[in-house]
């Protein structure tokens, strides 16, 4: 096959990726907001959402075609081009990191190998990172241009949590890393195949970084929840005290862009944990080629869709949490415990590593 | 490649010089973001894929961050133009040019092959530059986190009344 033909396969391989991908994520969007919303009421021993749809599932749609249809309300002092950037700038961040996350192993076709992953960075947990820590300035930028005192006060609140624990949230991963020695997500991934052997003996413990970094994990996940906003960490947005915070002067599709951009970006973070800490795509593989191509894809989602359960079964448990506690919180206790597990296991790969 | 340079380099000169010509703080810090991530690019396409990151997580995620916050904090209006002193009025744009004259003249004599962006012949990944840093520089680094630590302590001491 000659060069210009195999840049086409490849260039179309990636468009149709995407396509795909963004097709998934916007509809797990939708549909998680029905999730949240159904769950929730459980919990609360409710119904939910009812009536449009057989168990109102086609609540999503309808909700899409009201926020469409609002009026789209600008305040008389805004800065009118922050104020349009802010949400533009958040959905934009919120989409731009699933493009590092690789959902399986892929599969071979006509001689060609294709990944399931858009792009395979050699440093694509850092450009997570990165996405994810430019992702303030959409709340920066919404509270300070919508010229208003609750809005201005959610996203001070908000620039000061996500600063205090974006170090929690780095320092946590970075026991992963050492055990991995990789950046790369794939690579991550790909060594967490397999079975632990202890002293010789399979443990049929599957062999995922949870189980020798457990509190890296539970820093981690505690951080990211506190990164996304949500519930008890949901300050910026604290509706008893802030009104909505600081999309509170927001409506019409704008809103809508933040509420896109704040599930997309739970998803992100429960794809994150799944890969660094619950071995990814790993798990049983069995059957025809193409059930053993799809598997690990299924396994993938599902262990997402834990994560996303919990986020949603803590928001219908937890009560939020006073803004001295978030603070004390994040500064005093988790980041000496990312620090002593950083510690730790450094000590331990270089015993292992020396005897 | 080449492309997509120019238009970085393009869109840093650009930022920056609205970073300076801007009357609205918020609106100067934002172009500093956009020159900071231009910048990211350019590394990017140098193939220092690790420096590009750690650029946008570091300056623009974390330090830029604090900018914005504090002018948010002080809620800065647009400022007024100072009264340029005389002196600077007549000094300024001839300092300007030498010194834009003496950098381009130092630049062509370093690098007489430099036209564009070199290919990458550096391994600039994480380990490399690990190695580099806890290796060969670790002694500056040290002596760099000491005084960033002094600096941190000062502020504090100064910011706060009572400790």
């Amino acid at each position: 096959m000659d060069t210009f033909s195999e840049t086409a396969f490849v260039l179309l391989a990636t468009l149709l990726k995407v396509a795909i991908v963004l097709l998934v994520l916007l509809t797990t969007i939708a549909y998680l907001s029905w999730l949240e919303r159904k769950v929730v009421a459980h919990i609360q021993a409710r119904w939910g959402p009812y009536f449009v749809g057989p168990h109102g599932l086609l609540q999503p749609v309808a909700d899409g075609i009201k926020f469409l249809f609002k009026e789209d309300i600008v305040p008389l002092e805004a800065d009118r081009f922050l104020y349009w950037l802010a949400p533009f700038v958040g959905f934009t961040l919120a989409f731009l990191s699933i493009a590092v996350i690789p959902f399986g192993e892929g599969f071979t076709f006509r001689g060609h190998t294709i990944r399931f992953q858009i792009a395979d960075l050699n440093v694509g947990l850092l450009f997570v990172f990165a996405v994810t820590s430019l992702g303030v300035y959409s709340i920066v930028l919404a509270g300070w241009s919508s010229n208003s005192k609750y809005p201005l006060f959610g996203a001070l609140r908000s620039s000061a949590q996500m600063i205090s624990y974006e170090l929690a949230l780095g320092f946590a991963v970075v026991g992963v890393l050492m055990i991995s020695g990789t950046l790369s997500l794939r690579g991550i991934v790909e060594g967490q195949g397999g079975f632990w052997h202890l002293g010789g003996v399979n443990t049929f413990l599957p062999h995922w970084n949870v189980f020798v970094q457990p509190a890296g994990f539970l820093v981690y996940f505690t951080a990211a929840v506190a990164e996304t906003n949500r519930v008890p960490f949901d300050l910026p947005e604290g509706e008893t005290e802030l009104v909505g915070g600081f999309h509170t002067e927001y409506s019409s599709l704008k809103f809508a862009m933040f509420f896109m951009a704040e599930y997309a970006n739970m998803v992100t973070v429960s794809c994150l944990a799944t890969l660094l800490f619950f071995g990814g795509w790993h798990g049983p593989v069995f059957g025809p080629g193409v059930l053993r191509a799809l598997l690990p894809v299924f396994w993938f989602c599902l262990k997402v869709f834990c994560f996303l359960f919990v986020y949603i079964w803590m928001r219908g448990t937890l009560p939020r949490f006073r803004y001295d506690q978030l603070m004390a919180f994040g500064w005093k206790f988790l980041l000496p415990v990312a620090l002593l597990n950083v510690l730790a296991t450094s000590l331990v790969i270089a015993w292992l590593t020396a005897s | 490649m080449v492309l997509l340079f120019y238009i970085c380099a393009a869109l840093a000169v650009l930022a920056a010089l609205n970073v300076i010509l801007q009357r609205t703080p918020v609106y100067s810090a934002l172009s500093l973001i956009v020159v900071l991530c231009a910048l990211a690019v350019v590394y990017l396409l140098l193939g220092a894929e690790f420096m590009a990151v750690i650029q946008v997580i570091v300056y623009a995620g974390a330090i830029m961050v604090l900018f914005v916050f504090v002018i948010m904090l002080l809620n800065a209006r647009p400022e007024a133009p100072s009264q340029r002193s005389r002196l600077a009025r007549w000094l300024g744009a001839p300092l300007v040019a030498a010194f834009l004259v003496e950098m381009l003249v130092v630049i062509w004599q370093q690098f007489p092959a430099a036209r564009g962006p070199a290919a990458a012949t550096l391994d600039a990944g994480p380990a490399a530059v690990g190695h580099l840093l806890f290796r060969n520089y670790v002694l500056p680094f040290e002596v760099t986190s000491i005084l960033v630590l002094v600096a941190i302590l000062g502020a504090v001491v100064l910011a706060k009344k009572e400790l």
